[in-house]
């Protein structure tokens, strides 16, 4: 086998390689990918319980208590326009709190927010990105929505 | 005083950089021996201030000197000592200051034991190293000075995160640096070869080992932080395809294709440019790793440094010298002569498959990482990627690979006989078949996934086993005869398989965990009995206890089973009061079968505690499996052969060309 | 065509760095996000007293004459180290100064003023951190100096000290007096 051949070979396989792993890549963006939204963007976007997604915001005042089987926890997610009840079974973060901002990951099912896993912020100086950015968009960061 | 004699070793260490970057490049140019011998000293001196800095930086932290913000932003009197001391690279400054001493150091050691080098490849090598030294120390001095005074001084330190106030992540991060950095010696080396036109087996004996190292701390970094989270974070978890975990998981995928390729230009001189590009690669992602946590570009649950601005130096940084190389790989690469040739089917043609696979898997991490920013960027939905991305594209990957492994070492260099070698392979698809079927049997739920993976496990252990049983011939010959030759082995060989074996240990508790675990959830109050599997806990009592700079709330709960007991566990929460950040601590008893996993949250007498139970089975073997990895590694670079300096053995014992990968 | 190949990684290596500074150079960094506070209206909402008998803070009260707004939290040790400069620059009456209790339970945050003595005009009772999360506080201590038309002119994260006083803000403060906060 000539020096060339072999590259040729080489490349070849390559390619394959990356023909497959970009069609793995491509179907799995196709299933898996989870999109963010915030309460304010839920009142517009119609989405179907089989849809897995994200949402996020501050915890809603107040708002956070448990069902009859004590271990499922109840609570609204808010960006201060519009806010989402979330049912959580399970074990809440450490920094849970009312006021933090979360981050909830889980499907709709008839009309509450089913979270299989909740995310919260992990001290005072980091706040979740998408949960700043969704509240920037609300108008509530900046107090008056001056942006 | 000591904190401003620490920030102007940094500084001296900054110009000696700047010097060792220049001077032996111009020497090796020139051919000056003179002028390339200064690289030496210059590394020495390098080495030393940088030293003297992380020296007088940990002296702060010891004393409890609040007046350096540094200390006062990440420690407190009260913290015990260890984490006084993990606290100097606990944080962002203390980290970098961390990252350049390692790089000096390996610098240092280039010069103190790189005396059978070519003089012209160690000088530009070491120079190559001290341009890196000198973007960093820019870096550091310019945005990160960990040395900056307060005044007046506080009276307290508003103490490291508690979560980082750990055994296991005191650890991790030095251990993950040690293999990030570490890379950067191939990559020294590699462009130094690039711009000498010339790469040989030589060469790649010099990097291997290096490499290994490298290898061998990024695993254990990984590793660690991985047991991090599963026993701190008290998910029951111990992979979330975090951006931060994938971060330092690429440089090892990368790693891991380098540390194999380097052998096909060790022994048969070919793969160069490829093996170089590697290197390149490795690095890169490296300093990506480093990148991504440091930036705030990927926010996660790990990050806990958040700056644009340095961000951006350190992309500036990673442009130039990622960019700068990959250049000079477009123009020097195709110069390289190509060595030794070889048929598709050989251990050479193993070896490239092994490299595209990693290298793909590699890149699909990649891609699921960094395209949510990409989404972002351009279109500002965001989105995240979770597990099942990763499991839909990285595991079809990895499977051909873990077959591979089992044939790949028995293949011959140069033309192999593929069928040849599946059929000393029989015993493996035996033993492969037999557990298969056992598994099936056996599983309650049948999942295919869980027979494919303990039947990958079990051909991996065959393969390795029937390759080791070829090599002493046993058998064969006589026993004693076997084992004459089994002692005679190279380190090399036996690291290959320890580290082989523990990849087939970790993929066991990999697989068992992922489809035979079992979790139960409860809101419980002393008194109440929780069911779990075949287990029964009971929830006897909540007690406080004051810690060194906490305070607990331990819950105590009896493990029985068909009413035999069988253990006590003490899950328990923390609050720290000067964070005021409460931290989750679960309780883990082990056996080697399966971990019993409780975790409790917050809770009070009258509504009762959220309990969160697992029996993990098999996660044992993970820790097992990786522990034994790393050993592989370790016992790899106590080879003879790859020690540095060191004779060539003499000896009759291996006739056969050893090949340890 | 094989000079080619070797280009690639450079090529691909040119568009991924390219996306990557992408985002940090466009400023979407969360970072980024509360430090456009300056030089925009303070948030105007209505923080309940601390203390009985001494003001709370509202919309009015912010857009009166130059003045401090300290977050502070018993809890925080900094806060504590900040406090005989605030108590010094309050007396000498060059600020006026009013503060933010942060996330603190009432009785705690009464105990501690009561040790160290209460420098404040107003002090806003803010327990939820809802306040903090307007205004942008990464934690605590945080100054702000809002001007008389309400609009926040600086910000300084972390303890004051006396330079930080002496060389930034007095100045700024009499700058801001001086020209009516223009």
């Amino acid at each position: 086998m000539t020096p060339k051949r072999r590259r040729l070979t080489i490349v070849f396989l390559g390619l394959l390689m990356l023909g497959s792993a970009t069609a793995l890549v491509l179907t799995a963006f196709e299933d898996n990918l989870v999109f963010f939204y915030s309460p304010t963007e839920l009142e517009t976007k119609n989405i179907g319980p089989d849809r897995r997604i994200r949402i996020g915001g501050l915890v809603e005042e107040e708002s956070v208590g448990k069902q009859a089987d004590g271990v499922t926890n109840t609570f609204r997610v808010t960006d201060l326009t519009k806010s989402v009840p979330v049912a959580f079974k399970g074990a809440l973060p450490d920094l849970f709190r009312e006021g933090q901002g979360i981050i909830a990951e889980g499907r709709f099912v008839k009309g509450v927010f089913q979270a299989s896993e909740v995310l919260a912020k992990h001290d005072e100086t980091y706040m979740p990105r998408e949960v700043a950015d969704a509240l920037k968009k609300s108008g509530q960061w900046k107090g008056q929505g001056t942006e | 005083m000591i904190a401003e004699l620490g920030h102007f070793a940094l500084i001296a260490a900054l110009f000696v950089a700047l010097a060792q970057a220049v001077v032996p490049m111009v020497g090796a140019n020139r051919r000056d021996l003179a002028l390339m011998d200064f690289g030496r000293y210059a590394a020495s001196a390098q080495f030393l201030c940088i030293a003297i800095a992380f020296a007088a930086l940990t002296h702060a932290y010891i004393i409890s000197d609040f007046s350096v913000a540094n200390v006062f932003q990440n420690s407190h009197s009260k913290q015990p000592l260890l984490y006084k001391i993990s606290g100097v690279w606990g944080n962002h400054e203390g980290s970098m200051l961390f990252w350049v001493l390692i790089l000096a150091l390996f610098g240092f050691a280039v010069a103190a034991f790189g005396n059978n080098l070519p003089a012209s490849l160690r000088a530009r090598a070491l120079s190559v190293q001290a341009m890196i030294g000198f973007g960093f120390l820019v870096f550091i001095l310019l945005t990160s000075n960990p040395f900056e005074r307060l005044d007046p001084a506080p009276l307290d330190g508003r103490e490291l995160n508690p979560l980082l106030q750990d055994p296991g992540l005191a650890f991790h991060p030095p251990m993950l640096y040690l293999g990030y950095v570490g890379f950067s010696m191939a990559f020294s080396f590699a462009i130094a070869a690039l711009l000498e036109g010339r790469v040989d087996p030589a060469w790649a004996r010099w990097v291997r080992p290096w490499t290994l190292a490298a290898w061998t701390a990024l695993t254990g970094g990984i590793v660690l932080g991985s047991w991090w989270a599963y026993y701190e974070l008290g998910w029951g978890g111990w992979w979330f395809w975090d951006p931060v975990e994938n971060a330092s998981f690429m440089p090892w995928l990368a790693g891991t294709a380098l540390l194999h390729s380097a052998i096909v230009v060790e022994k048969r001189d070919s793969l160069k440019s490829w093996t170089i590009l590697l290197a390149i690669l490795t690095f890169a992602l490296s300093l990506m790793g480093t990148f991504l946590v440091r930036s705030g570009v990927l926010t996660s649950v790990h990050a806990f440094a958040v700056d644009p601005e340095r961000g951006l130096f350190i992309l500036g940084l990673m442009i130039l010298a990622v960019g700068g190389s990959l250049a000079l790989f477009a123009m020097r690469a195709p110069v390289l002569k190509s060595g030794g040739l070889f048929r598709p089917i050989s251990r050479e043609g193993g070896l490239v498959l092994n490299n595209l696979l990693l290298s793909t898997a590699c890149a699909t991490v990649f891609i699921g990482t960094l395209y949510p920013l990409f989404l972002d960027a351009t279109t500002g939905q965001k989105v995240s990627v979770g597990p099942p991305f990763y499991n839909a594209t990285f595991v079809p990957l990895m499977i051909p690979l873990l077959v591979l492994l089992g044939v790949g070492p028995l293949l011959a260099w140069k033309r192999a006989d593929i069928l040849q070698a599946l059929t000393r392979l029989w015993a493996a698809a035996v033993l492969t078949a037999i557990v298969c079927l056992f598994i099936w049997s056996g599983d309650d739920g049948k999942s295919v996934g869980a027979v494919v993976g303990f039947g990958i496990a079990a051909w991996i252990v065959g393969g390795v086993l029937t390759e080791y049983a070829e090599r002493i011939r046993l058998f064969r010959i006589s026993i004693g005869a076997s084992l004459r030759r089994a002692t005679g082995l190279s380190g090399s060989s036996y690291g290959m398989m320890l580290a082989h074996l523990g990849l087939a240990a970790f993929i066991t508790g990999a697989v068992g965990d992922t489809f035979w675990g079992v979790e139960a959830v409860a809101n419980a109050r002393p008194g109440d009995k929780i069911t779990l599997g075949p287990y029964d806990i009971t929830f006897d009592k909540m007690s406080r206890e004051p810690g060194p700079n906490y305070e607990a709330e331990f819950a105590t709960m009896t493990v029985t089973r068909d009413g035999e007991p069988v253990t006590r566990l003490r899950p328990e929460r923390r609050i720290y009061p000067v964070q005021r950040m409460p931290t989750t601590e679960a309780a883990i008893h082990t056996t080697l079968a399966r971990d019993l996993y409780v975790s409790v949250g917050e809770g009070n007498q009258a509504d009762g505690w959220a309990v969160h139970a697992w029996i993990n089975p098999l996660v044992p073997w993970m820790w097992i499996g990786a522990l034994m990895m790393v050993c592989g590694g370790l016992v790899s670079l106590s080879d003879r052969r790859l020690r540095v300096g060191a004779p060539k053995r003499i000896s009759g014992a291996a006739p056969q060309p050893v090949g340890g990968d | 065509m094989g000079r080619l190949l070797y280009l690639l990684p450079l090529v691909i290596f040119g568009a991924i760095a390219a996306y990557f500074a992408a985002p940090i150079l466009s400023g979407k960094d969360p970072k980024t996000l509360p430090s456009a506070m300056i030089d925009k209206p303070a948030p105007t909402q209505t923080l309940p007293p601390l203390v009985d008998g001494k003001p709370g803070i509202d919309a009015a009260a912010l857009a009166g004459p130059v003045k401090l707004v300290n977050f502070f939290a018993s809890w925080c040790v900094p806060c504590r180290a900040e406090h005989p400069l605030l108590t010094r620059y309050a007396a000498s009456g060059k600020i006026r100064l009013y503060g933010i209790n942060y996330k603190n339970k009432k009785e705690e945050a009464l105990a501690w003023l009561a040790e160290l003595g209460d420098p404040y005009e107003r002090i806003g009772f803010d327990l939820s951190g809802r306040a903090g999360i307007e205004w942008g506080v990464y934690g605590v201590p945080e100054t702000y100096v809002v001007d008389a038309k309400g609009i926040i002119r600086y910000r300084h994260v972390g303890p004051l000290t006396q330079l930080v006083m002496a060389e930034t803000i007095m100045p700024l403060v009499e700058k801001l007096e001086a020209g009516g906060g223009s």
